[in-house]
């Protein structure tokens, strides 16, 4: 019998048939349907019509930003001055913010809700803000490995380079070691903004009534309307796709590194 | 206000890092103005220490660096009128090469149509008109190298650092560049520092070199000083192709190495260890009996304009370079001219020998099998299950072009009477008290000399074996 290399990839053909292909055609079908079967776009404009779903979106996306800029705003100098010191244990270092990754999701959120509930009181009192701590926590590692990753990945002499060529420390930050950083930046924004879109677990568990677009999908679910549900989803899914094609568009492709996907 | 003329002066610098371990070892240098001074060494000889403190990422732990008699080793980089291109061009990835270029001049807020017309300019001048739009990627080594020069010229430093610049480029294009450096040079008048480890590239170039290793300065001299009178002999060794031996001084200008007695003109004291230098070029092959010593023609190849001929003499091996040929195997006397014959004091007396691979692939000497394995000193060598040792291009290591050289240190030998103890055995032919020790000098039955210390008394023409413990030579490879 005829074995060609190609004959490897059967199984990961199967599976992407059975777990991708199939259950987005299924999604794809119900969103344009309705309960009798026949084609609609009646879901389509629900949604953007529905004031409460347009809500939850612009408040996810709320969630998402905000999540977003603080996971930047303490992972990138945790991550630059890591690679500038001396330490010899670098990596050990990162692994102590890796670590909690390695506890349980659900054991770490309630953690940390005892720690709020202690200096808050009652939660329910800031939905936003907790949901911003919640996510915080759980995400910050997947924006400190990518950037550590690029800005230890970067070339000494360039920062020399720039140094030589009369920019000051501040300078040299700025036109060269921030820029060349970006690949990371951006990889560590698509971890963590896009989740945060959908992570309502962190929401449920921290009694957060508010939702977010992973709360929405689920409760038309819970409610047997597969069709709006899919319709969200669908929505969802082309927002991802967009956002993802802009980031990668950006750069040029030898920059890229550190990426952790 | 020129007082000196001298751009830059380096005072007594030393570079000791935390470990304690020191890169540079006080040094001196004095620069004059559009000078084009070479560090040269073997890679860690501190060559590219001392420019990084000249260019200001590194600071001196001690000594001072005066750019035009004021002292800047407080300045940051990038306040030093200094430029520098890096080794590995160090070119930034994010911007094109317009942008790139002109980074120094608006970090300066040069303005807009004056960086354009530089930028242009220095394009001009490294031959890459046009390319002001294009990506760093798509550009090959030597282009990127071009930029790189480009981009520390258009600022007009007052010194030019370069960093092995030419290290990552292929022979012929090297070859070129090293040309269009030089012209660079004359053209626009800036002092270049420029660091490498290839002796023909500073001969080639330089106005002085200066020759480093282990952090100090060996000598500094113009190209033809440093050639034709090396100052020890690792100058000697490193720069061009030499014969080195060590001797002794056995009269009035008269020098005892290589199994013979040879006239010179260096005037040393009777009895001093020395270490004698002769270019190949000034080795003459004559009749047998013409010759101050003898041996047999082991090799000859043809090098278009001389021939290569080397002889051995007992152990000894002399490189000859000369128009006319000779055939392997012919009896020849190898004769020096005084004055070709360089002599200095041996600093060091260590003892070089010439070890052998055998058909096993292990070293040899003297019919005795070394247990050093071969692959821990030919660089990344492996020995496959046959035994055979492959070099790192995955051939078989050629006994007739890779030759291995041991070192000894005189006071790691030890005499002994036990004939069949050492790895050779000779007699004693000259002795001297140094203090607290005897100096021997062991002429061996294979016509090489070797010094050993020891604190006991022998006597002349004692009959000795040399004991030499495997864990203090240290071997080198050496291609022929």
């Amino acid at each position: 019998m005829h074995f060609s290399r190609k004959s490897l990839g059967i199984p990961y053909f199967i599976f992407l048939l059975l777990f991708v292909v199939a259950p987005l055609i299924v999604l794809v079908f119900y969103a344009f349907t309705n309960g009798q079967g026949q084609f609609t776009m009646q879901n389509f404009t629900d949604f953007f019509t529905d004031p409460n779903t347009m809500g939850t979106l612009v408040y996810s996306f709320g969630i998402s930003i905000v999540t977003t800029v603080v996971c930047l705003l303490l992972a990138y100098p945790i991550a630059y001055f890591l690679v500038m010191s001396e330490l010899k244990a670098k990596s050990t270092v990162v692994m102590i913010f890796v670590l909690p990754m390695w506890i349980n999701f659900s054991l770490r959120i309630t953690a940390l809700k005892e720690v709020l509930s202690f200096l808050e009181g009652n939660l329910a009192m800031h939905p936003f803000l907790n949901s911003v701590i919640g996510m915080t926590y759980d995400f910050l590692p997947f924006m400190i490995l990518p950037i550590f990753t690029t800005i230890s990945k970067l070339d000494d002499s360039l920062r020399e380079a720039a140094m030589d060529l009369g920019a000051n420390d501040r300078q040299t930050f700025l036109r060269v070691t921030l820029p060349l950083s970006m690949p990371g930046i951006m990889s560590g924004v698509s971890m963590v903004f896009l989740p945060a879109m959908t992570n309502y677990v962190v929401l449920d568990m921290l009694y957060n009534s508010t939702y977010i677009m992973g709360s929405l999908i689920g409760s038309y679910f819970n409610a047997y309307d597969w069709h709006g549900g899919s319709m969200i989803s669908i929505i969802l899914l082309s927002i991802i796709c967009l956002f993802t094609l802009l980031t990668s568009d950006q750069e040029d492709e030898s920059l890229r590194g550190g990426a952790l996907l | 206000m020129e007082k000196t003329g001298n751009i830059i002066e380096l005072k007594d610098v030393s570079l000791v890092y935390e470990d304690g371990c020191k890169a540079v070892d006080s040094f001196n240098l004095e620069v004059r103005r559009g000078e084009f001074v070479t560090l040269l060494g073997p890679s860690g000889c501190g060559k590219t220490t001392t420019l990084r403190m000249i260019a200001g990422f590194s600071k001196p732990t001690e000594g001072d660096i005066l750019l035009n008699g004021r002292s800047i080793v407080d300045l940051p980089p990038y306040e030093r009128p200094v430029n520098t291109v890096f080794q590995r061009y160090a070119l930034f990835p994010h911007m094109n090469i317009y942008e790139n270029i002109a980074f120094g001049l608006k970090q300066k807020k040069t303005p807009r149509d004056v960086i354009d017309r530089k930028v242009r300019h220095v394009l001009d001048l490294v031959d890459l008109e046009g390319f002001e739009q294009r990506r760093v990627n798509t550009l090959s080594g030597g282009q990127q190298q071009r930029i790189a020069i480009a981009r520390a010229l258009v600022n007009e430093p007052e010194i030019l650092l370069l960093d092995e610049p030419l290290g990552a480029l292929d022979l012929k294009m090297r070859k070129e560049m090293q040309i269009e450096l030089k012209d660079m040079h004359d053209k626009l008048g800036i002092t270049f520092i420029y660091v490498t480890h290839d002796q023909e590239e500073a001969l080639t170039m330089s106005d002085k070199i200066v020759v480093m290793n282990e952090g100090r300065i060996q000598q500094t001299g113009t190209p033809e000083d440093i050639y034709n009178e090396p100052i020890n002999a690792f100058v000697a060794d490193f720069i061009g192709d030499s014969n080195i031996f060590n001797g002794i001084m056995t009269g009035k200008l008269k020098a005892r190495f290589c199994g013979g007695e040879f006239d010179c003109v260096d005037d040393y004291k009777e009895g001093t260890h020395i270490t004698a230098v002769v270019r190949p070029e000034d080795v003459e092959l004559t009749e047998p009996a013409k010759g101050t010593i003898r041996g047999t023609v082991d090799s000859v190849i043809f090098k278009g304009v001389h021939y290569e001929i080397t002889v051995l003499s007992g152990r000894n091996e002399i490189v000859s370079q000369t128009v006319r040929s000779a055939q392997p195997g012919d009896y020849v006397g190898i004769h020096v001219d005084p004055d070709n014959i360089h002599i200095m004091m041996a600093e060091d007396n260590t003892n070089y020998f010439f070890v052998d691979i055998n058909r096993d692939y292990q070293l040899e000497y003297n019919g005795h099998v070394l247990e050093t394995n071969l692959t821990k000193i030919i660089p990344a060598s492996h020995r496959t299950e046959d035994g055979t040792v492959l070099d790192a291009g995955g051939e078989a290591v050629d006994p007739r072009r890779v030759r291995i050289r041991a070192a000894i240190k005189p006071g790691d030998m030890e005499m002994t009477d036990d004939q069949e103890a050492g790895l050779i055995q000779g007699t004693i032919s000259n002795l001297i008290y140094k203090g607290d020790h005897y100096s021997y000098i062991i002429h061996t039955e294979l016509e090489q000399d070797f010094i050993v210390d020891d604190e006991y008394l022998w006597n002349m023409d004692d009959r000795v074996s040399l004991l030499m413990p495997e864990e203090k030579m240290v071997f080198s490879v050496r291609k022929k």
